[in-house]
């Protein structure tokens, strides 16, 4: 891997950017690996560079159906926060908060990683109760998390309006400051890079087919369009198809998959400081560096695997970022685009073992899985390598549907987040 | 948005209608008797195929009335919509994904 310096940089400016080398191979599948993950999107990616990184697998393969970070990775509104409700969650997010805060340097690919305030709205009582409840939860947890008043709102996100006469008036507003944004196709990129650097394979153009189980019920391998690998172990992150790849391995899972969309506008000038979120009226913004306001919506009524969806969800939120904030009125959006997402019944992700030997599971990560990337990745490297989860991930079963030992984010958020 | 064909009402908007998950999930007639595992496959776990969907959909603001859908979760064409407790129409199309190896159901 040739690293980025400021030395290179110069070097290859005075070259005319002619010699930058490919920044990860395109290899041919090897018969047989130690581990094969399913899936190239930040998860999968991630997954395979701490395992080769942290915990010494390095015959790794990653295994891609199209193109890697050309799903959700690429689909998404690139939100970063930790200021979940519950201890289990808190400390997941919050573990992949400060993976995020040094991963830039560590993967020797600029990640944008951007702390500039994540401030999610408050606009009735319950709300208001919700939020501070979640600011005292979050604080007992070591994490930071604050109450602002609608005019302290306002003094730090100004084009947002807190007059009278909204439809939803903004009552407060809970900030989380060291949340933020990173550049989601840099985290694909710079993972990928960084774990092909350690020799993992990353196959793209490489659907799964089948997986091959042995006599006693182990995985054994993975058949695809590119032929027969084996494999010692299966990481299956294949956020919304992972329902049809376990399925491949008789494993039935309580997921739906729905599609959720996310909208760009015109590029601006810079005028949007933070992240601004309301789970209420179902919107979400921010201004990427490019100067396009980067709209999140809810998830559409039904399950899909079309990755689209209806027009009246973008129109939705598209009323309630006027209302939030009355000058981006008259922009034109550019492009939108739908993700699918697979939703678990308690919106809480699984990161753990299946009943199948040797085959891992890390899905479920619904509408909120670009903020986890780095610490889902370390979490279930720790899970594959180990064969047991590590305390943080432990509780992230799929026997806790059966146990009745929800983490029910569903619960604490009131909408899916 | 999708056009839903109520069996009651005709032609409607997604808008008039509430989604209400996957279909012919039969309640267990003496629950009590069920140990924890297949308690919680009744609640929590679902086929979510990519293909051929059964699914309910109520006309909220229309009828009011639930109803079954048989959707294609790959295209979103709706296949056929019928009344509760009939049986499925048959889909063509079911049998053409299944002869190209498509994961159905």
């Amino acid at each position: 891997m040739k690293r980025f310096s400021a030395i290179s940089l110069v070097r290859e400016a005075l070259r005319g950017h002619s010699r930058w080398p490919r920044q990860w191979r395109s290899p041919e599948p090897k018969p047989a690996y130690d581990v094969v993950i399913v899936g190239g999107g930040g998860h999968g990616l991630a997954t395979a560079f701490y395992l080769a990184d942290r915990y010494g697998v390095r015959n790794v393969a990653v295994v891609e159906k199209g193109w890697i970070g050309g799903g959700n990775t690429g689909r998404n509104t690139t939100i970063i926060r930790s200021n979940y409700l519950f201890d289990e969650s808190a400390r997941f997010y919050e573990h992949a908060l400060k993976l995020w805060e040094g991963l830039s340097q560590q993967l020797n690919y600029n990640v944008m990683y951007s702390p500039r305030g994540v401030l999610m709205l408050a606009h009735n009582v319950h709300d208001v109760q919700s939020f501070k409840r979640h600011v005292h939860a979050n604080r007992l947890n070591g994490i930071d998390n604050e109450w602002l008043s609608p005019q302290e709102c306002k003094e730090y996100c100004p084009p947002l309006n807190i007059g009278g006469q909204m439809r939803y008036p903004i009552l407060g507003g809970a900030l989380q400051r060291r949340g933020g944004t990173a550049r989601h196709d840099a985290v694909a990129w710079g993972y990928a890079r960084a774990a092909d650097a350690h020799g993992v394979d990353i196959i793209e153009n490489c659907e799964v087919t089948g997986i091959r189980r042995g006599t006693s019920g182990q995985v054994e391998g993975i058949e695809t369009t590119r032929g027969y690998i084996r494999a010692g172990k299966v990481g299956v992150v294949a956020a919304g198809n992972t329902s049809v790849v376990m399925n491949m391995a008789g494993v039935r899972l309580p997921l739906e998959s729905f599609p959720l969309q996310a909208l760009v506008s015109e590029p601006v000038k810079p005028a949007f400081p933070c992240v601004l979120m309301s789970n209420t009226i179902h919107a979400y913004i921010s201004q990427s560096d490019k100067g396009e306001l980067v709209i999140g919506a809810g998830t559409d009524a039904y399950t899909s695997y079309s990755q689209r969806g209806a027009l009246h969800i973008t129109n939705h939120t598209l009323d309630a970022i006027c209302e939030l904030a009355p000058m981006f009125r008259r922009l034109r959006m550019l492009r939108n685009w739908g993700g699918v997402v697979d939703v678990t019944p308690d919106r809480s992700p699984i990161v753990a073992k299946t009943p199948v030997p040797g085959l891992y599971l890390n899905c479920g990560w619904g509408t909120g899985g670009f903020k986890a990337t780095p610490g889902s990745g370390d979490l279930f490297a720790w899970t594959i390598a180990k064969d047991e989860p590590h305390a943080i991930n432990a509780p992230f079963t799929i026997e806790r549907f059966r146990e009745g030992v929800m983490i029910d984010e569903a619960a604490a958020a009131a909408v899916a987040h | 948005m999708l056009l839903i064909t109520c069996p009651f009402c005709g032609p409607r908007p997604e808008i008039e209608f509430s989604y209400g998950g996957q279909a012919h999930i039969e309640r267990p007639k003496d629950p009590m008797s069920l140990d924890d595992q297949s308690w919680a496959e009744y609640l929590y776990i679902r086929s979510n195929p990519r293909g051929i969907h059964a699914e309910r959909w109520r006309h909220i603001n229309g009828c009011a009335r639930f109803f079954n859908v048989r959707r294609n979760t790959i295209t979103d064409e709706i296949l056929a919509t019928y009344k509760m407790g009939e049986s499925p129409a048959s889909c063509s199309e079911e049998l053409d994904l299944s002869a190209k190896g498509g994961a159905v159901r």
